[in-house]
């Protein structure tokens, strides 16, 4: 049984909006039907303003299809067309109190059927971009076509490279032979084999950086990475660097999630490869750091 | 009809091919293993020993179930999947120069995913292909068969449809060509007779808790003289072919449930199909556009398939689950996969109604007034959903003209 909040069974139960809206000036219809979720947004726009003045749907799906179609009508009801292109499918999911990582794809089948039916209303053409593969890695909902495409990408051959560019293996791991099987295949195509045990290949030899240069390098690897923190409602900031030892900050989601210490994990990879030494990134202390002494790991736990 | 020993939890259960409720007489036979009957049936002390006798006696009653010939052919598993693991790879571990394997595509996962695993190692694999009623077709199964062939591995019942296998036949025809024969039966067995001791059947799966036994406990059949090669090696347990110290309690309860099993067996063709037909019937006749699935002439009598065409199967379930009522579907959502059922694409069935697709599936707990409150339910909850499709025309309840092209989505 699906994990269903509260709001995706009262808006699948209560559906609102349901049905066509006559008279309407615009439509979208997007899904797949091999995966047995499709879906018609038909909406009245008023031409003077572009608002949204009605919005109906009629899905063919399951559960949190309908609700996912459900939400996006009350989300863009209302709204000029420029603010709902912006409704993204997070905000479905959000506005729902969240969606099973299997069925976050709803909330995209909605967002995409709202593109759809505004490019309908434009008199534009609208292009599906993405195309969806069965899912592999459950914790962070990564599925086999974004990781066969991030492999080519990016020619990753090893397990760890593929976690660190797509996050798919950095949770629970048991989807780990599933990605192997993905490095095999794509690998073969370019003629090589998948070696389990390959180090990832080593870093390009880089001068060695002063301290300024070494933090601002510091800095902007966090940077890079903050977008994908930022897109689970978390966040990182960097409190100090002492030696070999950097200091963040996990923020908002990433505060007290259970996956914080791989998400450090993942941090500390991409800082060790932008810099080509190793340095150690942990959570930073609370409470001011500094009078010249080294914050150690141990010590810090709050008083029972 | 046996009566309700006691009620199970409150609301219809109509999803016994997903499991059983225990039979209460099985949960009484098992609670004496929990405590007092403790003993190790290898050790050979007294607590032991009573164990052992406790053992005996279920083997014997299993084999009475499926007509077995000795009670030596039973080896006790963990569950189905293990029994079929065990099977068909020890049919390759005692063939090594047997590089290939015939078994169909509506297979369990149990077998299909080791099939396909099996495959990256290197053996062939050939899957049988069925019809739009999921029957198979002899002809490809008979010119398959040589003496490249390790095992034939073919489901007696499918769990989605019940279409019933002829794996008697299809087991002599194994034998004439000197292939070993396994049956995946963990849906036929208790459901429809079996006499394995006349059949060229080498080797069954079951598994106790598709029968009112407890989940943990399976059975693989070994004909006797059958090569084998044991999956798990250890102890001396089941004489060395599936080591491990025994689940006694479940194996006790597993006894109990085979002897209730073929008390009941003329219960599944007469009370049970009964429930069933009117079930279907009655959904028949108030739901425009829906068909049953699978073989209705060859069938278990427990199982009824039934596409509901235009709408999907999850959206089905919780509104029924909503009334109590538990059913199962072959949709690709309530799996979290991308595709419907494998069954049901395997028939051809179009995707409109692969989606829609439910089953519900009896037991001798089930009563008539319960039956009758489903045929009552369904009705309104597929006219709910319909309301919503892109497919449906409320209007005229009925499917809007040209449903494939009326609604044409770009996929996403």
């Amino acid at each position: 049984m699906w994990d269903y909040s509260e709001t995706v069974k009262e808006h699948f139960f209560n559906p609102r909006n349901a049905g066509a809206v006559t008279d309407a000036n615009a439509i979208g219809e997007v899904g797949s039907l091999s995966c047995g979720d499709a879906l018609r947004l038909t909406l009245k726009v008023d031409p003077s303003t572009e608002t949204i003045l009605e919005a109906g749907f009629q899905t063919f799906g399951c559960g949190s299809a309908i609700a996912s179609s459900s939400a996006l009508t009350e989300i863009i009801k209302g709204m000029t067309l420029d603010d709902a292109l912006n409704v993204s499918n997070q905000d479905i999911a959000d506005y729902l109190e969240g969606l099973p990582p299997e069925k976050m794809h709803c909330s995209v089948m909605g967002r995409e059927a709202l593109q759809a039916a505004v490019a309908n209303y434009r008199g534009e053409e609208w292009k599906d971009d993405h195309e969806e593969g069965a899912l592999v890695c459950k914790c962070f909902a990564v599925d086999a076509v974004l990781i066969e495409d991030t492999i080519r990408a990016n020619s990753l051959s090893t397990v760890e490279e593929v976690t660190n560019y797509t996050k798919a293996g950095g949770g629970c791991s048991a989807c780990h032979e599933g990605i192997e099987e993905i490095l095999t295949r794509v690998l073969a195509e370019q003629g090589k084999t998948f070696d389990p045990n390959a180090a990832p290949p080593p870093p390009v030899g880089k001068p060695k950086l002063g301290t300024l240069a070494r933090i601002r390098r510091i800095e902007s690897a966090i940077e890079a990475i903050r977008p994908n923190l930022q897109r689970d409602h978390g966040d990182v900031e960097l409190v100090d660097v002492d030696g070999k030892n950097v200091y963040v900050n996990m923020t908002g989601a990433c505060a007290g999630c259970q996956m914080a210490s791989t998400t450090l994990e993942g941090i500390q990879q991409r800082i060790v490869e932008d810099l080509g030494e190793f340095v150690r990134v942990l959570p930073a202390p609370k409470g001011p750091l500094g009078q010249g002494q080294a914050p150690s790991a141990q010590g810090q736990h709050a008083p029972a | 009809m046996s009566p309700h020993p006691q009620a199970p939890a409150p609301g219809i259960y109509l999803d016994n091919n997903a499991t059983t409720m225990v039979d209460p007489a099985v949960v009484e036979a098992m609670l004496p293993y929990f405590t007092e009957q403790f003993g190790n049936p290898s050790s050979m002390h007294q607590f032991g020993d009573r164990v052992g006798r406790a053992l005996k006696t279920a083997r014997q009653q299993v084999q009475a179930l499926l007509g077995a010939e000795l009670d030596s052919e039973i080896v006790f598993t963990s569950c189905g999947t293990e029994s079929d693991s065990t099977a068909i790879l020890s049919a390759l571990k005692a063939q090594p120069e047997r590089k290939e394997i015939i078994t169909t595509v509506v297979e369990h996962p149990a077998v299909l995913a080791l099939c396909e695993h099996l495959e990256k190692e290197g053996y062939k694999v050939h899957y049988l292909t069925v019809d739009k009623k999921g029957r198979l077709d002899m002809r490809q199964y008979e010119d398959l068969l040589s003496n490249k062939v390790a095992i034939v591995s073919v489901m007696w019942a499918n769990n989605e449809t019940g279409t019933l296998f002829p794996v008697e036949e299809m087991a002599e025809l194994a034998r004439s060509a000197g292939i070993m024969f396994h049956t995946d039966a963990v849906q036929a067995v208790g459901k429809v007779p079996i006499d394995l001791k006349n059949t060229a059947i080498d080797m069954l799966s079951l598994s106790g808790h598709k029968l009112h036994a407890p989940k943990g406990v399976g059975v693989l059949y070994l004909r006797r003289g059958t090569r084998f090669r044991p999956l798990l090696r250890g102890g001396h347990q089941e004489r060395g072919r599936r080591a491990g110290t025994e689940n006694s309690a479940s194996i006790v309860g597993l006894g109990k449930a085979c002897e209730l099993a073929l008390a009941h067996m003329e219960d599944e063709k007469t009370t049970v199909r009964t429930l069933r037909d009117r079930l279907e019937k009655g959904i028949l006749a108030a739901v425009p556009n829906c068909f049953v699935t699978g073989d209705p002439s060859s069938r278990l009598p427990n199982t009824a398939n039934i596409a509901f065409e235009y709408i999907e199967g999850e959206a089905i379930l919780l509104l029924l689950n909503k009334l109590g009522i538990a059913a199962s579907s072959g949709s690709a959502c309530t799996s979290g996969s991308l595709e419907p059922s494998h069954v049901m694409r395997a028939m051809d069935i179009p995707f409109t109604a692969a989606h829609g697709t439910t089953r519900f599936s009896l037991s001798r707990y089930n009563t008539m007034e319960e039956i009758d409150r489903v045929i009552e339910a369904v009705p309104p909850i597929v006219a709910q959903l319909r309301k919503l499709s892109p497919y449906w025309d409320a209007a005229a309840n009925a499917p809007v003209a040209e449903p494939e092209q009326a609604f044409q989505p770009a996929y996403a």
